[in-house]
């Protein structure tokens, strides 16, 4: 286990992989600061942040002295070292790799395509390009096709997507499908069995999940009323 | 019961997959498939692997995809040599951080690598165009860059003094240019020596043979059939639409 004092974590929260981040230390009381850095800021790119983590994403993690990056990276360490409940990360091998066949398939699909979603119809009109309706088409069908697998591959006839209890899986699912939100569109919306998978996690983590989400509810009525 | 492991040694996760098997002693029946023919796409496939990609393993009863998972059930399984996948947390996450960064980059625009010069003006016989290439290009230089200066740094390997995955999955999948003629490791000393020490450990015999493919690409791509890459098609756009 390393050092003694609480773990520094590095977060927006509008980053998806933040909030996972966040819930997990949260829920788990695994004793945290959070330094917040505004990506809309450009904090990511200060020198000082850069030399943290030369790739300027968040989060980042920090035990005392020991500066680790990628998410899915993260929350594996922390359940290891601070001994958090078998059923995020299962010791199990079969279980395990269950974990590990998500975590990796997540990268290029769940993450890349709810992201890809949320940053036409919200980040780049913001940034004055608006939403090219040929792409954006593209980008839902491609998500359409990510949330087919979630449920018929992955989630099936369980109540969690690796099994019968919530894993690291489920947090990083529901942090990238809750950002499309920022725009008031629920992915879920015509997908019942995913919706009561998306209830299952949100209670599993209660408090935590929405004030880790708290900023995606102000985006979004921002969004919605400008309409 | 009998392991199966279903791979293509033409795709990168399947080498890594393989070389990982081969390198220690794991007896594996060797289920070879052709993502060229369009295997994945087959019923018989679907029972082993719904994402329809290559690698995947049968054991007894037990279905796996992703070549991350794979090696690490393996490993664990198994009971590989420590240096592969540390039991010390803190190196184990440094291999993990490796693992998780890598989809979203090197293993991107290293594999667009082969498909914008070689097998995309072979499948729908045209050139891509200049700006698109010239992007390409840029973008796997600056993940080599990446590697170089953060994974890698000083060190004789990723997590340290021995070899990990992170090395396995790094080194095949910064071969895969290789295949379309284009030899990264010439135009930076440090990634070459890195890449002569990993072969090295791997044995430079198993890391040739699970290269072979690849090495050869140019060559075979010139008998290939293009009316056999039509199930590509919508892969291909995709590269062209983004």
């Amino acid at each position: 286990m390393a050092g003694g004092q609480a773990v520094k974590a590095y977060l927006d929260l509008l980053s998806q992989p933040s909030r996972a981040v966040l819930i997990f230390l949260k829920h788990n009381k695994i004793p945290h600061t959070v330094e917040l850095v505004a990506l809309r800021k450009g904090q990511h790119k200060t020198p000082e942040f850069t030399k943290l983590n030369p790739m300027q994403k968040v989060p980042v993690l920090d035990d005392n002295g020991f500066v680790l990056t990628e998410s899915d990276a993260i929350l594996k360490y922390l359940v290891t070292t601070y001994n958090a409940p078998d059923h995020w990360y299962p010791k199990l091998p079969q279980k395990r790799a269950r974990v590990d066949e998500y975590t990796a398939w997540h990268h290029g699909n769940t993450r890349l395509h709810a992201s890809t979603v949320f940053l036409q119809e919200v980040i780049f009109p913001m940034m004055g390009q608006p939403t090219n309706p040929a792409k954006f088409k593209k980008a839902l069908a491609d998500l359409d096709s990510t949330l087919d697998i979630l449920e018929n591959m992955f989630l099936k006839r369980q109540a969690f997507l690796c099994g019968d209890d919530i894993s690291l899986a489920d947090l990083l699912a529901v942090c990238e499908l809750m950002q499309p939100m920022c725009s008031g569109r629920d992915v879920l919306k015509d997908r019942p069995k995913l919706q009561s998978w998306r209830s299952r996690v949100q209670s599993a983590l209660s408090d935590s999940f929405d004030e880790a989400h708290s900023v995606v509810y102000q985006i979004r009525q921002k969004f919605t009323a400008k309409l | 019961m009998s392991l199966e492991i279903y791979l293509d040694l033409f795709s990168q996760p399947c080498r890594s997959v393989y070389i990982f098997a081969k390198k220690n002693n794991i007896q594996f029946d060797y289920k070879k498939i052709s993502l060229f023919e369009g295997y994945q796409y087959s019923e018989e496939y679907g029972k082993i692997n719904l994402l329809r990609k290559a690698p995947a393993i049968k054991d007894g009863d037990f279905c796996l995809a992703e070549s991350v998972a794979i090696m690490l059930y393996l490993a664990e399984k198994f009971h590989t040599p420590d240096h592969w996948y540390p039991a010390d947390l803190q190196k184990r996450a440094r291999v993990n951080e490796y693992l998780s960064w890598q989809h979203s980059a090197i293993r991107i625009h290293a594999s667009k690598m082969l498909w914008f010069k070689l097998l995309i003006p072979k499948a729908l016989g045209v050139e891509i165009p200049k700006e698109k290439m010239d992007n390409a290009i840029e973008d796997l230089n600056a993940s080599l860059n990446i590697f170089e200066e953060k994974f890698l740094q000083d060190r004789p390997f990723i997590v340290g003094d021995q070899i990990s995955l992170a090395d396995l999955v790094a080194i095949v999948e910064i071969m895969q240019p290789v295949g379309a003629g284009m030899d990264v490791f010439e135009n930076s000393p440090k990634l070459k020596a890195w890449k002569d020490r990993v072969r090295a450990e791997i044995g430079a015999e198993l890391f040739d043979e699970a290269h072979q493919a690849i090495i050869y690409a140019q060559e075979a791509v010139k008998t290939m059939d293009p009316k056999k890459m039509e199930h590509f098609k919508p892969k291909i756009l995709k590269y062209f639409l983004s």
